[in-house]
């Protein structure tokens, strides 16, 4: 008898001749999870095993944040000969719960001399007996008691969902626009979460943002990394662009522009690394750059598609989700990322492009200065 | 160049204090409290610390701390024990966090915690002072030196309205930033405790004492095996005892860090006319030898403070305990500092050490960074 855990895969079901190449990418992200553990994965009868961890609780915390998991569950693996044993064991796992259960049994082996629901009478039968506390209900249980009749016998009580979506190495690959903020790391959680593999841009203007902020853009990095599987971080050196665009253009457009121009580096970096896509924490109408017209304005330097997937996020829901994904206190540290000097008292809410091309036009050295930006980049893998 | 000017947040040990603690570790580690020869050795050896101390402070019991925030705590907290929840308790509206932190939670044991405003220079306010203190109040806690714009508090007046109008209030003195450098006696009807801390003398971190006058009674705020005459249990730290005995015993008598200050402004007005002091007039006697708070508007603290690292200038941003809060500090708040002003001050503190190389480059940088980044400011 042996403890283990049970990985059951969600959307990759759907797959249909293309479920293999899935399946393997899902194993290894779930083997790099748990290998910190010692512990071994492997598929089985269309789920996965994990088994030899030395702690199964951190382990399975770990494992239901990978990508394309659907459900964990701490599971029992026993011999199914000793039928009582079984039973034994089952009045065990459902020790100290209280309110209705049913038991829930399986057998792909049709050779066992019980079929399912004698199994289901036997086993409820015998927990009712020895445990306190619990009343069968089949309809509407609040536990319910899997057994599972293969090889072994399997037995568990509690699912515990994972985080859902696509082994991350499944979908492409895309450079995320990494802030100190509370946005752009959930925007790069989402894509992750449909198998994406993430790079980050992080944009850095010493000195009027210090080491403790660029330290807290690769902490949020590392938490997302968690997820996505590694992350590469790309620390650009902005002050020379940001000092330009403050000096030379009108001061209304300043924001818009140095958003074009981080779009701009980041396109080349994304051409350098393999990445199909952009992803910005962006969502309309939040602040003067994300208007519907400034959106306009800053894809038009791009060259791919840039995702936004918290495009229709309000703030609440935007700071819900970094709570639930760990970045929420990091991204509240006070460490300015784009120094408030060179924010525009009164940004333009409503850019026209013709206007925008036209203030980028007294940045006559804009090449030059992309380029040594892009040349100056300083590479982080967290 | 390698140019440290961020004394007030820490210094660098000296190479003799570094000795004194290796050999209290190495050779002398043995328990105060053991009964053998050894460790009375290690007993006398405290006695001899506590020693070096009060020979600066006057009679008075000085008992061992983990540091400057310990003692202010202890001294605070550690006398409202005795005065059973009523009364008033007074603080500078400049005092350190460890100060504001413990009289706010002195508020939460029922007493009426009341603060003292102070005035533009960064002085206590007398004539407020003498109007809110009351026959009742428990305890006055008020700075030597402030650790943000190096203005010396009057004490001397401070005592004498204690004595008037409240003199069984307890008079607890942060002498933090002041130890050493601007000095200090301790009596009955004078200052009645004085917090003080090793590493910003040169010594080491994790060590303070809090002095206690004769006819002081405190209460301890933790608790444990009666060490420290029952008001500091635990194992004393005697490496860091040994540590703090060096760094006073060697601390220079004569140095010249008020000479440096007044040279470090006078580069700084010559090469940056826009500049102004926050706090006392650098050449009056209100202001202490070893602290420059200055603003050079429009550049932000943080900007100027980024610039002059790259160089290899280490400063101050207002209050290095403060640097981790996007606030501007509650010090220059209180002075009445407009917030554009406040939010450009930096702060250079010395040491005896500080060479006059090194404040002629500081002002150098500042200089070149201020004409850099002048041109930058929000539109």
């Amino acid at each position: 008898m042996r403890e283990l855990i049970m990985v059951r895969y969600g959307e990759i079901y759907l797959k249909g001749q293309n479920r293999p190449y899935f399946l393997r990418l899902l194993v290894k992200r779930v083997n790099e999870a748990a290998r910190p553990f010692g512990a071994t994965v492997w598929l089985h009868d269309s789920r996965l095993i994990v088994s030899g961890m030395d702690d199964i609780n951190a382990c399975m915390e770990r494992i239901r944040h990978v990508f394309g998991v659907h459900s964990v569950c701490p599971a029992i693996e026993m011999d199914k000969g000793d039928f009582d044993a079984v039973m034994q064991k089952a009045a065990e796992l459902m020790q100290g719960k209280s309110g209705t259960f049913k038991v829930m049994a399986r057998r792909s082996d049709k050779r066992y001399p019980l079929d399912s629901p004698e199994i289901n009478a036997r086993i409820g039968a015998y927990v009712l007996a020895h445990v306190p506390g619990l009343t069968v209900d089949v309809k509407n249980p609040e536990h319910v008691l899997s057994v599972e009749i293969r090889d072994w016998a399997y037995l568990y009580a509690t699912v515990l969902p994972g985080v859902g979506g696509m082994p991350v190495g499944s979908n492409g690959k895309a450079a995320l626009l990494l802030s100190g903020g509370i946005d752009s790391p959930v925007a790069g959680y989402l894509i992750a979460k449909r198998g994406v593999e993430l790079v980050a841009v992080h944009f850095h203007s010493f000195p009027y943002t210090g080491e403790r902020s660029k330290e807290k853009v690769l902490t949020l990095a590392g938490i997302l990394s968690s997820y996505a599987c590694g992350i590469k971080v790309f620390v650009v050196p902005f002050t020379e662009i940001q000092m330009a665009i403050h000096e030379k253009c009108p001061p209304d457009h300043t924001t818009l522009i140095m958003r074009r121009f981080m779009m701009r580096i980041a396109d080349r970096i994304a051409d350098k690394e393999g990445a199909q896509a952009l992803i910005t924490g962006e969502s309309i109408g939040q602040v003067a750059s994300q208007t519907m017209e400034a959106l306009v304005c800053t894809d038009d330097v791009a060259s791919r598609p840039v995702f936004r997937p918290l495009i229709g996020f309000d703030k609440a829901e935007i700071t819900q989700w970094a709570e639930r994904i760990g970045t929420y206190e990091t991204s509240c540290l006070p460490y300015e990322d784009c120094c408030t000097v060179f924010t525009p008292r009164h940004p333009v809410t409503h850019p026209r492009l013709e206007r925008v091309h036209a203030a980028e036009q007294s940045l006559t050295d804009a090449e030059g200065m992309i380029q040594r930006a892009v040349d100056g980049v300083e590479i982080v893998n967290t | 160049m390698f140019c440290y000017l961020d004394n007030s947040a820490t210094t660098q040990p000296r190479r003799d204090v570094i000795a004194a603690m290796e050999h209290a570790m190495a050779d002398a580690f043995f328990n105060p409290a053991a009964l053998y020869a050894p460790g009375l050795n290690a007993d006398r050896e405290m006695d001899k610390a506590r020693d070096a101390i009060a020979n600066h402070l006057g009679p008075c019991q000085v008992t061992f701390t983990s540091g400057g925030t310990e003692a202010n705590n202890l001294a605070i907290l550690g006398h409202l024990r005795t005065c059973r929840g009523q009364g008033r308790v007074i603080h500078s509206a400049i005092e350190h966090p460890a100060v504001l932190e413990a009289c706010r939670h002195a508020g939460t044991l029922g007493y009426e915690v009341v603060q003292m405003p102070v005035l533009t220079d960064g002085t206590t306010d007398l004539a407020a002072m003498e109007r809110l203190l009351t026959a009742d109040t428990r305890l006055v806690a008020v700075m030597q030196v402030n650790n943000e714009t190096g203005a010396i508090q009057p004490l001397d007046e401070i005592i004498a309205l204690r004595n008037r109008i409240c003199p069984d209030a307890l008079l607890h003195v942060d002498g933090v930033q002041g130890f050493l450098r601007v000095p200090a006696r301790l009596s009955a009807d004078g200052i009645n405790t004085y917090a003080l801390s090793a590493h910003k003398l040169h010594g080491p971190k994790g060590i303070g004492a809090l002095a206690i006058a004769a006819g002081t009674r405190l209460l301890p705020i933790s608790f444990g095996g009666g060490q420290e005459k029952g008001l500091r249990h635990g194992t004393p730290n005697t490496p860091g005892i040994a540590g703090l005995q060096q760094a006073v015993e060697g601390y220079p008598v004569k140095h010249a860090m008020r000479e440096r200050k007044l040279r470090l402004l006078q580069r700084l007005q010559d090469g940056i006319p826009e500049i102004s002091v926050n706090g006392p007039p650098a050449d009056n006697l209100a202001a202490c030898d070893h602290i420059l708070n200055v603003s050079f508007p429009p550049v932000r603290s943080e900007t100027m403070l980024h610039a002059l690292e790259e160089r290899q200038v280490y400063v101050g941003l207002g209050s290095a305990c403060s640097s981790r809060k996007n606030t501007v500090s509650h010090v220059l708040k209180a002075m009445n500092v407009p917030t554009q002003i406040a939010s450009c001050a930096i702060r250079f503190s010395l040491s005896p050490d500080t060479t006059q190389g090194e404040v002629d480059y500081a002002a150098k940088c500042c200089i070149d960074s201020y004409q850099q980044h002048k041109r930058f400011t929000r539109r």
